[in-house]
């Protein structure tokens, strides 16, 4: 793209934090009456400073609009509130407020999107990559791609410090004290003679004033929330069952859905016989939906005995039936006319390589389900004039729209009731089990329709992380590493994601080059391309999207090209390492697990960098091969997210993901038969137990200058750092996911 | 059909074979209670009957033949029980979805050996997934729960 292209898309982002209500060189925009939604229905004497605080004579609200998928952001949303506000946790409610413009989501566009700095060049086109496929076509309000902290850091903070100067004016009008003698602390502006003016009691004057623009962020020196260990203000619920997630809504009326649809995923409903589910126990209702039939009764356990009775004719799938057609239609896709984009060319990487490649192979990664724990579900209630709809989703206007398209409303008259969600890793980014509920409780108005998939529909109907294949090769010399040549084929996730809500989205996806193109070594040759397979099997976002599987190609390669070169696999990437941030973090992690000090009998250690999210992020484990199979011993980790918001959280994050990335390279992922899922349930895509759990030491880095989220880039790095433990513990080089194919574990 | 469930006496009337799971959920409202797998795989459906863990999901009510606590009958976010103090302790959750079945995994464990071994908690966990991967916390958790139940 050119340059006026640019300057283009950065005039346009520029007015469009203007017209958020966003904050532009420092100084927060006077809000404006169509801004903030909170100032819809607000009642006499509460007052609202901006899209995230509202305060009444009762309580003060924060308004938290990423969803919350088990990563924290709630929590993490009102702490940087609350930093600035000073109010104290016990003293404020949270909510996840209503979908809006309001709440667009900045990080993923230009300066805040997840690219090295170092790599101005590329740096560009990766941002403009990034922006047309998910800012312009997924919606603004989003929960994804690690960005619910860079797109919080600076603006909730600011949005605390706008409605502290507020409440602090509003005091200084009550009481006569000029507001430079005024101070703030647990949800109360201070008077000097040591009077408290609760800020529930200033609501009504702080309504009358305009809130005050001019302000500065606090010194980190001074943060008192920020940085230190945090109790998270979901844990008591979450430790006693007591907090609703969406499969928990009960709505007055409320009847139980379960749906079955074609399990050749986008095949047809030819036919159905429903006679002997129609005279169950607490049936209801059998009603036909896009591609299969549900069954509403009066419990979901009836409704899915029903659905499950009935006699199915289905069409067959749009894509190939069996798993070996779908590798045959990736092997053949590396050719010109499907090349997407040539990502990185530098040296010259055909003169390396003629002088004898060291390396010559191919890796490949599977279709892997994101499995949740909470199966999906949606409550709808159809109304004329308007549709509730209650669930936990990551994209809530873009739902709106999804939920309106089917019932016929506009989007505006669709209210969400956000819910936290348990677990996504993606999956709710989708939509269609939403679309299925409305489709169910369109047909029954008036009536609430709780919609539940069973795990076995779940799975049957999950759209996985897309397969992919890489060829790699690589020339080396004097010990050292000096080409590498690396072809990744695989469908488009963006591709196949945004078609299902009807979005065309152009040019190359970023997601087949992701975690392959964009790790700041400074090799002397290098060249990386990205073809793009035809759809097959339709394929959604999956935590850390395209870097789960680029990083495994991308380290694997290179660990592989390091081994002929004899050289030592830490020490060589930190030789090629050109990006300080990111040396440090490799540094780090060798120091951490003593890399390099002897190990016992049929031990081995691997390491692994993957750059994804912005997020510079080193692995090492250490397995043993025993006579059970490989035990997963020892992971350490470093990543540099600039500021760690909350390290009892950051650590608790960083532990999972990692566990997440090693259970599903173990042994996850969903093949297909006669166009059908062949994995029905956890039996069949298992990942990790608490027994094979390593034990995982982490190490957060502050050297960056950009604050990033930490919810994806710790996944990269796990696959390719198990697998070249695995090599070096027992001289097996394991090119493929999942490794249970090859490889026996205890 | 009559069931104690939390202290509370319930008469219920639905078919012998429908899990305890949806008895308790649906029939009852008793939403701590959670739905995973169906199949006795992830364990978030754990309840305990007579103070033993087991799967409700796989459990046809009828053949329930004692009490059952569910995880808002082990404590209330006012009155903690011991394993869900160490489990805010230790800030174990992510999503929180399995958390539910730990917890009452990990109490019907401490029930019966007080002082587990690395390799029993291993062992007694192993059954409940948890997709978020809080293992190394829940690890901790119940070793501290487990101190503090000896102190009690």
């Amino acid at each position: 793209m050119g340059k006026v292209g640019k300057i283009a898309r950065r005039t346009f982002l520029f007015g469009a934090v203007a017209v958020a209500g966003g904050v532009a060189f420092g100084v927060y925009k006077v809000r404006t009456p169509y801004e903030n939604p909170l100032k819809d229905g607000l009642a006499d004497g509460a007052s609202t400073f901006n899209p995230w605080v509202v305060i009444d004579g009762e309580k003060i609200t924060l308004i938290t609009p990423h969803g919350d998928k088990g990563q924290g952001v709630a929590h993490a949303q009102a702490t940087l509130i609350a930093e600035e506000l000073d109010v104290e946790f016990g003293q404020f409610e949270i909510d996840f407020g209503k979908p809006d413009k309001a709440y667009w989501n900045r990080a993923l566009a230009g300066d805040g999107a997840p690219f090295m700095a170092t790599d101005e060049s590329f740096t560009a086109e990766a941002t403009r990559s990034f922006m047309g496929g998910m800012i312009k076509l997924l919606g603004m309000q989003i929960t994804g791609g690690s960005t619910a902290m860079p797109d919080s850091y600076e603006k909730l903070r600011e949005a605390g410090a706008v409605a502290r100067e507020t409440l602090k004016l509003a005091a200084s009008n009550v009481s006569g004290v000029p507001v430079a003698q005024l101070k703030t602390a647990n949800g109360a502006v201070q008077l000097p003679d040591g009077t408290e003016l609760a800020y529930t009691a200033l609501a009504g004057e702080a309504a009358k004033v305009e809130p005050v623009t001019e302000i500065t962020l606090r010194n980190p020196s001074e943060w008192r929330l920020i940085g230190k260990p945090m109790q998270r203000l979901d844990m008591v619920a979450k430790s006693t069952g007591t907090l609703d997630y969406g499969i928990d809504v009960e709505v007055d009326g409320m009847v139980h859905a379960a749906v079955m649809c074609n399990p050749r995923q986008g095949g047809t409903l030819e036919g159905y016989d429903a006679s002997e589910a129609e005279s169950m126990r607490g049936v209801q209702k059998v009603v036909e939906v896009s591609g299969g039939v549900a069954v509403v009764a009066d419990n979901t356990w009836r409704a899915i005995q029903a659905v499950q009775a009935i006699d199915f004719d289905w069409g067959a799938a749009p894509y190939p039936a069996e798993q070996d057609g779908h590798w045959a239609a990736i092997e053949a896709s590396f050719n010109e006319d499907q090349l997407d984009k040539e990502w990185r060319n530098e040296g010259d990487v055909t003169a390396a390589l003629a002088g004898g490649k060291a390396v010559d192979t191919a890796y490949r990664v599977p279709y892997v389900a994101h499995a949740p724990l909470e199966p999906l579900n949606a409550t709808v209630l159809v109304e004329d004039d308007k549709v509730t709809v209650w669930t936990g989703h990551q994209i809530p206007r873009m739902l709106q729209d999804q939920v309106a398209k089917v019932t016929g409303h506009n989007s505006e008259q669709i209210e969400l009731v956000n819910h936290f969600m348990g677990g996504s890793f993606g999956h709710r980014l989708e939509f269609k089990h939403v679309e299925l509920a409305a489709e169910i409780a369109n047909q029954m108005r008036g009536t609430p329709v709780k919609l539940t998939y069973s795990r076995e529909e779940d799975f049957a109907h999950d759209f996985p992380r897309h397969i992919g294949l890489a060829r790699g090769s690589g020339a080396v010399k004097d010990g050292k590493v000096t080409a590498m040549d690396l072809q990744v084929a695989m469908p488009s996730v963006v591709g196949s994601q945004m078609g299902r809500a009807g979005l065309n989205v152009p040019g190359p996806d970023m997601q087949i080059a992701a975690g392959a193109w964009n790790n700041p070594y400074g090799l002397e040759n290098f060249r990386m391309r990205a073809y793009r397979v035809p759809e097959l099997a339709p394929v959604s976002s999956w935590r850390s999207v395209g870097a789960s599987a680029g990083g495994f190609f991308f380290d694997s390669l290179l660990d592989e090209l390091i081994h002929e070169a004899g050289a030592d696999p830490l020490e060589e990437r930190i030789r090629l390492m050109q990006h300080d941030v990111s040396r440090k973090v490799l540094e780090t992690v060798g120091e951490m697990s003593n890399w390099g000090s002897p190990l016992g009998p049929n031990k081995g250690r691997g390491v692994a960098f993957v750059e994804s999210f912005g997020v510079p992020t080193a692995e090492v484990i250490e397995v043993t091969n025993t006579a059970d199979g490989i035990t997963i011993d020892k992971v350490w980790v470093a990543a540099d997210v600039g500021t760690v918001i909350d390290p009892v959280n950051f650590e608790n994050l960083v532990q999972g993901g990692v566990i997440f990335a090693l259970g599903h390279a173990m042994n996850s992922e969903i093949t297909y038969s006669d166009g059908m899922a062949q994995q029905a349930n956890y039996w069949d895509a298992e990942g990790m137990r608490l027994k094979q759990c390593p034990e995982i030491m982490v190490r957060g880095l502050e050297n960056s200058d950009q604050v990033r989220g930490i919810g994806e880039p710790p996944v990269p790095p796990a696959a390719p750092a198990l697998a070249n433990a695995i090599f070096a513990a027992t001289g097996q080089r394991i090119r493929e996911l999942p490794l249970y194919h090859h490889i026996d574990f205890a | 059909m009559q069931l104690i469930v939390d202290g509370k006496s319930h008469e219920v009337d639905v078919e012998e074979d429908m899990p305890l799971l949806w008895v308790l959920r649906d029939e009852l409202g008793i939403k701590g209670v959670k739905y995973g797998c169906g199949v006795a795989a992830c364990g978030a459906c754990t309840v305990h009957i007579d103070g033993v863990a087991v799967r409700s999901c796989q459990t046809p009510v009828a053949d329930v033949d004692g009490p059952v606590t569910t995880i808002e009958g082990l404590g209330q976010p006012e009155a903690l029980h011991a394993v869900q103090e160490a489990w805010v302790e230790h800030q174990v959750a992510q999503c929180g979805y399995c958390q539910s079945g730990q917890i009452m995994q990990a109490a019907s464990l401490l029930s019966e050996i007080k002082m587990p071994s690395d390799a029993e908690i291993d062992e007694a966990m192993s059954g409940n997934l948890c997709r978020c991967g809080t293992y190394p916390r829940i690890r901790a958790a119940v070793k501290t729960a487990a101190a503090k139940m000896q102190e009690a």
